[in-house]
């Protein structure tokens, strides 16, 4: 199962380090990014892959709000197929 | 890969413009649990409710956590236990809203509906007892809804129902009244009840249906809003209904994914996505605000038929093409206490009981949690059901009337129920009697389908 993790907050400094070793340490396979920064408001989409996973989904979800948390973002991981069902026919 | 705009705009929808997915709700026919004995027919109910429904809390909430979309109710509908009760020799039908109160509470739904009767053209054996007992069932359960209807396009309006439902009613807030009339926001009164209707109050599990079946309710009238908010300045109203209609599509795709997947994990039929915009008390998840987006200057001005008689089509004609198969109350839903612009227009006056009645000729329900005055007369409740009805019936649509008669208070005070629900300022009902009128009883005779030259 694929699935997008989006961060967004203020910039800083380490924040898709952090996210990417947050995936790595989950072995949560980052197939795409990418991002951009208007401003100061740092925003970066992930696809990823995480049927692969050592930990179960909620646990993802929980490594990440902490990523979230030290890095003052907001880190959302939501299945890919919510997104396809609602931008795409 | 998807387009970050698209990721991104989903994401704000679910964050800061409350779109969820209100209710996924389990369809559950009785009808294999009929028993002359009641208490062998409670005990099938009770289990085949249990069995049924073991997985839909959990994988209502496994699916919120997947997807990220918040599902805020897990509810069971069934068959109406007026149908159920019928052969019951015991007449204490009561003790099936027990059953059902408890197998609610074991299974951690957080509604579940179906204490109800269809007697649009007559009482059948059973039906007079269940609707006697609604007031009780009420006051003594949590969870249990209670739904009666009493009209129909085909069948007319049955009078006497009409004449029973507002003694019932009025029964229900007084037998409650300690506990804020809350029995009457559990009892609707239908014209053309629909049969796979996820909303409750008024969720039942029709005899047509499957013996189980899935139906999901959307919500999202913060989404619409902040879709005109955003890029609806200047636009003509054939841009608005587009805009409407286009995010009404992302919203159903949302319940339809959420549908599809419940079935599939559940392995029980999926039935119907009922597309309603369903308001909450929260600032900004208002249906109301949605008519002032347009430019009303407050609900319940002139203008605010048409807006939501526009607003009521775009949500369909856009939900339609979202979902393989749509169905229950689909529409915008005006209920007044639950929604933050109706209770702020009815505080300052803007927005009555007359004003609501035609509001309802072009939504997808009826006069929907209004208080009324304490000292309301039985026979102005049933005229009040009447004349809703009518508007169901002529129209060949759904009516309901949810009143709430606030005992001990009367026109401008307030009455807070909290929650989901909440609070609705007294409003005045019209003077001048119907009492002969109602108790007259029979029944209205069907309108007229053809001739319509």
């Amino acid at each position: 199962m694929k699935a997008i993790i989006t961060v967004i907050g203020k910039d800083s400094i380490g924040i898709l380090a952090k996210v990417s070793a947050s995936c790595s340490d989950a072995d949560v396979n980052i197939v795409e990014v990418t991002q951009s920064v208007l401003q100061d408001m740092f925003a970066m989409v992930m696809l990823v892959e995480i049927d692969k996973s050592n930990i179960e989904f909620d646990q993802i979800q929980e490594s990440l709000n902490k990523v979230g948390k030290i890095t003052n973002t907001k880190i959302h991981i939501m299945h890919e197929d919510i997104f396809n069902s609602m931008h795409k026919i | 890969m998807l387009e970050t705009k698209d990721i991104l705009e989903t994401i704000n929808m679910i964050e800061n413009e409350h779109l969820d997915v209100r209710t996924i709700t389990m369809g559950i026919s009785l009808l294999d649990c009929i028993d002359e004995n009641i208490d062998k027919a409670c005990t099938k109910v009770y289990d085949k409710i249990c069995r049924s429904a073991k997985d839909l809390v959990k994988t209502g909430e496994d699916i919120q956590k997947e997807y990220g979309i918040p599902i805020i109710n897990k509810r069971i509908s069934v068959t109406p236990i007026g149908m159920v009760a019928a052969p019951c020799q015991s007449k204490k039908v009561v003790k099936f809203a027990h059953t059902l109160d408890r197998a609610a509470k074991e299974l951690g739904v957080n509604f579940i509906g179906g204490y109800s009767a269809l007697v649009q053209k007559g009482f059948a054996s059973g039906d007079y007892a269940l609707i006697e007992s609604i007031p009780e069932a009420l006051s003594e359960t949590d969870f249990v809804c209670s739904s009666v209807n009493i009209g129909s396009t085909k069948a007319g309006i049955n009078m006497d129902a009409v004449k029973m439902m507002g003694r019932i009613v009025k029964k229900t807030a007084e037998i409650t009244a300690d506990r804020n009339c809350i029995g009457a926001a559990k009892l609707v009164v239908f014209c053309n009840a629909p049969e796979d209707n996820p909303f409750m109050a008024g969720a039942f599990h029709g005899v047509g249906e499957a013996d189980t079946v899935i139906n999901v309710g959307v919500s999202g009238p913060g989404v619409v809003r902040a879709a005109l908010a955003k890029s609806g300045e200047g636009k003509d109203i054939t841009e608005i209904a587009d805009m409407v209609k286009k995010t009404a599509f992302k919203i159903t795709r949302m319940g339809q994914l959420v549908a599809k997947e419940a079935s599939k994990r559940l392995c029980v039929p999926f039935g119907i996505v009922d597309l309603s915009l369903a308001p909450t008390p929260a600032v900004g998840d208002s249906v109301a605000y949605i008519l002032e987006e347009m430019g009303l200057e407050v609900c319940g001005c002139h203008g605010t038929t048409a807006a939501l008689a526009l607003l009521n089509d775009a949500v369909k004609k856009g939900g339609v093409m979202a979902s393989s198969h749509v169905g229950g109350l689909s529409g915008a839903f005006i209920p007044v206490s639950e929604d933050a612009g109706m209770i702020s227009a009815a505080e300052n006056g803007y927005l009555d009981i007359t004003k609501l009645e035609s509001m309802t000729a072009v939504c997808s329900v009826g006069l929907d949690m209004i208080v009324v005055p304490g000292d309301i007369t039985p026979e102005v409740i049933s005229a009040i059901i009447a004349d809703e009805a009518a508007i169901g019936m002529v129209n060949t649509k759904t009516t309901a009337v949810r009143l709430i008669p606030a005992v001990g208070r009367k026109a401008g005070d307030e009455l807070n129920f909290g929650g989901l629900l909440g609070k609705g300022p007294v409003m005045p009902v019209r003077k001048g009697s119907p009492e002969v009128f109602i108790n007259r009883g029979g029944r209205i005779p069907a309108p007229l389908q053809a001739l319509k030259n």
